[in-house]
């Protein structure tokens, strides 16, 4: 070949390659709309902004605490990293990932996630995963938590994941091409419906009740990450009346044992469902699996007043340059409330 | 580890760079190490078997090697000594002593694959008549049946002179084991392939680029044909749907086999060719076969030429037939006669063939129908001949050329479909549904209940539409070789193929037709 035809080939080759590219961010879902859930891990390296606490876990963080409303009453700056049915492992590497970027106060891990010792889902896996940016921690992150019908190579390459969606193609893919609108407050996504809770539940008895060791494993992980940045981790149980997420006993002694074992400190707040004054009729948006806004805004009153009085989190509201900030996603938290976008 | 698979393309890219990097007399090494890692990735539980194949076959050719040495050694010897019938008696009782040793390798050989492939079909039609008898789990070790071909192909070849044993054992080996063709074929000749493991040579640019166009045509027709008409022939032969969507199913599993067995070859041929190597073309063009015994001249050829040479031709000839030859002349008069022995010969081949490919019924009715129709063939052969006088125009026109291809192709389909059902007597039933249930219109409004949207439909039928128009235009030298000599618009092909495979192929979650379906058998 000569020089001439390999400076084509090259640059045939190139042009390949950015259209491959291209392709990539056009067939990426973009969670917009439907199941805005899968922009939430991607969203948070656009707040640039540091944080006292940061929340990980499940649907039972970004459903049940609100951060304007911990900004609001207690001048606390918070975030939440979580996402739907995020495992211990993928909360783990969120943790990891996040102290690249900042060191916050305190960690509140929610324990629900405790139960699951496998992968699941690889829908939650790409939630989680494919919003993370590129480092290390993706990569080992995305090792820990593949099920077996996925492959490595299309989490490097979404496109190897989503190269049929030229099918179903829409006006979205186009629009947020190169930008993503936010879709939650911090972390936290609004729900205003009301469903209320019909029935009184009992869960079903447990065949083995013992939670996966891995998770524990994982927990440790996150506790020593937590002690060598001088962070407290408190562990945390959602508050759900939910058949789908029942909390069973024999779990809560062994959150309670690792607790007392580790000198963690630990609330669960499904008994405390009166003193927090939450009403099954009005604080929830599915029939009690999760809190609607009313219902996160008690609990995240509630829980303020814990980081405040226990943990002794400072307030920031004098601080003019967080305030202007914190006043911005104050408003826009309160026009989505009140109806808007 | 399929080959359209990331640890397989890994795999490959490593031995590439590897090979290159070795002095030339050294690059067999890495062929043999990929080949064994490749099997390794399958199930360390099956490396067991290769090597078993490969001791057997190893050492009953040099025994043979030796032994035929030997004989002629002790002929040269006594050249003057003997006279001519010594000499033949001489050579007559060594053949004899090696025929032994030959069968000897071939029972172990073919014995390993017949229990491994074969005892539970055959358990099953016991278990009939004993149903406490219990059927084992046994394993089917990746690639068996085309290496345990391969490997008893050379014995023959040994035995018969045409190749000489191979004393090292590691090289042995590489002839085995030799990666790309491992899953499905070609089904090789020592004396074709091994030579070119351990011959010099230096990088061959040209050889490079037409493997590599190669490679991606073969994954074209894999994934973006083949995988993609695999949803709705899935989806047809889950449903036993009746009347046209049986015609349906021919049609569309023409492509699937089509597109998945040449892709597999010339997927297995390009990687060849990136490593210098040139494997035996498998294919000619099938589909514009004018007739069942021309089909089988151009599909899967290797495997066709392993039964000539090694089943038919040594069974029409064998001492037997020849008896029963000059039996039937005698009694049933010259003309029948002599057609018992090939009909025989035949009928044996095709049972053999449709056994080869699976331990079920279909696949031996699937043998004997093609056996059926080149025997009726070759029978109706002379009433053609004189239809093709008193009609010459017609016979040599093209029009008729494209009914004779598209008869063939139809054919050929309908006997395939065998292999989707896997059952005998409801293919039957489902044959029969096209001549009483014409629910044509019912099927075209619900092509896209099959699995695949309107849009899968237009990638396929454009998929089609390019293997159709490449087999027209290469119909003198293939595409790739044309485009190998111009760099530029090769690349450009290449770019574009990768590009269309990547876009429009059915690969990852939510598609599990991956598997190369000559690679089950």
């Amino acid at each position: 070949m000569r020089k001439k035809q390999w400076i084509a080939c090259l640059c045939i080759l190139l042009c390949g390659g950015v259209f491959l590219w291209f392709a990539q961010l056009l067939l990426e879902p973009k969670y917009m709309s439907g199941n805005r859930e899968g922009a939430m891990t991607a969203e948070y390296y656009s707040d640039g902004s540091p944080h006292d606490v940061l929340f990980l876990g499940d649907c039972e963080v970004y459903e049940c605490y609100t951060p304007p409303t911990l900004w609001a009453e207690y001048g606390i700056t918070s975030y939440i990293r979580g996402t739907p049915q995020q495992l211990v492992w993928h909360s783990y590497y969120l943790l990891e990932e996040t102290l690249r970027y900042e060191t916050p106060k305190a960690v509140v891990f929610n324990v629900y996630a405790m139960r699951y010792g496998e992968p699941q889902n690889e829908a939650y896996n790409r939630i989680v995963l494919d919003g993370m940016h590129f480092s290390t921690v993706k990569l080992r992150a995305i090792w820990a938590s593949m099920t077996e019908e996925e492959s490595f190579a299309s989490y490097l390459f979404p496109l190897l994941r989503y190269h049929s969606r030229w099918k179903e193609l829409e006006q979205a893919d186009f629009q947020y091409l190169f930008h993503r609108d936010p879709v939650t407050h911090n972390g936290y996504l609004m729900q205003t419906d009301v469903v209320p809770k019909e029935l009184d539940i009992e869960g079903e008895p447990l065949s083995d009740p013992a939670l996966p060791q891995i998770c524990f494993e994982y927990l440790d992980r996150m506790r020593t990450l937590c002690e060598e940045k001088g962070i407290q981790l408190i562990l945390v149980k959602a508050p759900t009346n939910f058949w789908g997420y029942y909390w069973y006993d024999e779990w809560e002694e062994q959150i309670v044992s690792y607790a007392g074992e580790n000198d963690l400190p630990y609330y669960n707040f499904i008994p405390l469902e009166e003193e927090i004054g939450l009403d099954w009729s009005t604080d929830t948006y599915d029939g009690g699996a999760h809190l609607n806004v009313s219902g996160a805004e008690k609990l995240t009153s509630y829980f303020g007043k814990i980081l405040r009085e226990e943990f002794g989190l400072e307030d920031h509201r004098a601080d003019a340059e967080l305030s202007a900030v914190w006043q911005e996603k104050c408003s826009a938290y309160e026009a989505e409330k009140n109806g808007g976008t | 580890m399929q080959f359209n698979s990331i640890p397989f393309l890994l795999l490959l890219s490593a031995a590439l760079i590897l090979y290159y990097c070795l002095p030339g007399r050294r690059r067999w090494y890495v062929l043999l190490a990929a080949s064994y890692l490749y099997y390794l990735a399958a199930g360390a539980e099956y490396l067991i078997f290769i090597v078993y194949t490969t001791a057997v076959s190893y050492v009953t050719a040099l025994l043979l090697q030796r032994r035929a040495d030997a004989e002629n050694a002790e002929l040269e010897a006594n050249r003057d000594a003997l006279t001519k019938e010594e000499r033949k008696a001489r050579r007559a009782k060594g053949k004899k002593q090696r025929f032994r040793i030959l069968v000897g390798g071939l029972v172990l050989g073919f014995g390993m694959l017949a229990v491994l492939k074969y005892t539970a079909f055959v358990l099953s039609g016991v278990q009939l008549f004993v149903p406490s008898l219990r059927i084992p789990d046994l394993l089917l070790p990746l690639g068996i049946s085309f290496y345990t071909f391969q490997s008893m192909g050379y014995l023959i070849d040994v035995y018969r002179g045409k190749a000489q044993a191979e004393r090292n054992p590691l090289r042995f080996a590489l002839f085995v084991s030799y990666f790309p063709q491992l899953l499905q074929g070609p089904i090789s000749r020592f004396g074709d392939l091994a030579h070119q493991f351990f011959e010099e040579r230096g990088f061959d640019g040209a050889r490079f680029r037409a493997g590599l166009a190669r490679t991606v045509w073969g994954y074209f027709k894999k994934m973006v044909v083949a995988d993609t008409a695999m949803i709705a022939v899935q989806a047809l032969v889950e449903q036993k749907l009746t009347g046209a969507y049986v015609v349906l199913l021919i049609l569309l599993y023409s492509a699937v086999i089509y597109g998945d067995f040449t892709g597999g070859i010339d997927i297995t041929i390009g990687i060849s060719e990136l490593f210098g190597i040139r494997l035996k073309e498998n294919f000619d063009r099938p589909f514009s076969s004018r007739s069942v015994k021309e089909y089988w001249r151009r599909w899967h050829i290797t495997m066709g030429t392993w039964f000539t040479d090694y089943v038919f031709y040594p069974l029409s000839v064998c001492a037997p037939m020849q008896r029963l030859s000059k039996w039937s002349r005698a009694h049933l008069g010259p003309a029948l006669g002599k057609r018992i022995p090939v009909y025989i010969a035949t009928i044996v081949t095709w049972f053999l063939t449709g056994l080869w490919h699976g331990a079920g019924w279909n696949f031996i009715v699937w043998g004997l129908l093609n056996c059926l129709c080149i025997l009726v063939s070759q029978e109706l052969q002379p009433l053609w001949l004189r239809w093709q006088a008193a009609a010459p125009r017609l016979s040599s026109s093209r029009i008729w050329g494209c009914w004779q291809a598209v008869r063939t192709f139809l054919l050929m389909g309908l006997i395939r479909s065998l292999d989707c059902y896997r059952n005998v007597p409801l293919t039957f039933r489902l044959w029969g549904s096209m001549f009483t249930d014409f629910n044509w219109g019912e099927m075209l409004g619900s092509l896209t209940k099959l699995g695949l949207t309107p849009a899968d439909w237009g990638v396929l039928a454009a998929g089609i539409l390019v293997l159709f128009t490449a087999s027209m235009l290469g119909k003198r030298e293939p595409l790739r070789e044309r485009l190998s000599r111009r760099p530029v618009l090769l690349c450009v092909c290449l770019t574009l193929g990768v590009i269309v495979i990547l876009l429009f192929g059915s690969y990852g979650i939510g598609y599990d037709a991956g598997d190369f379906i000559y690679g089950q058998f």
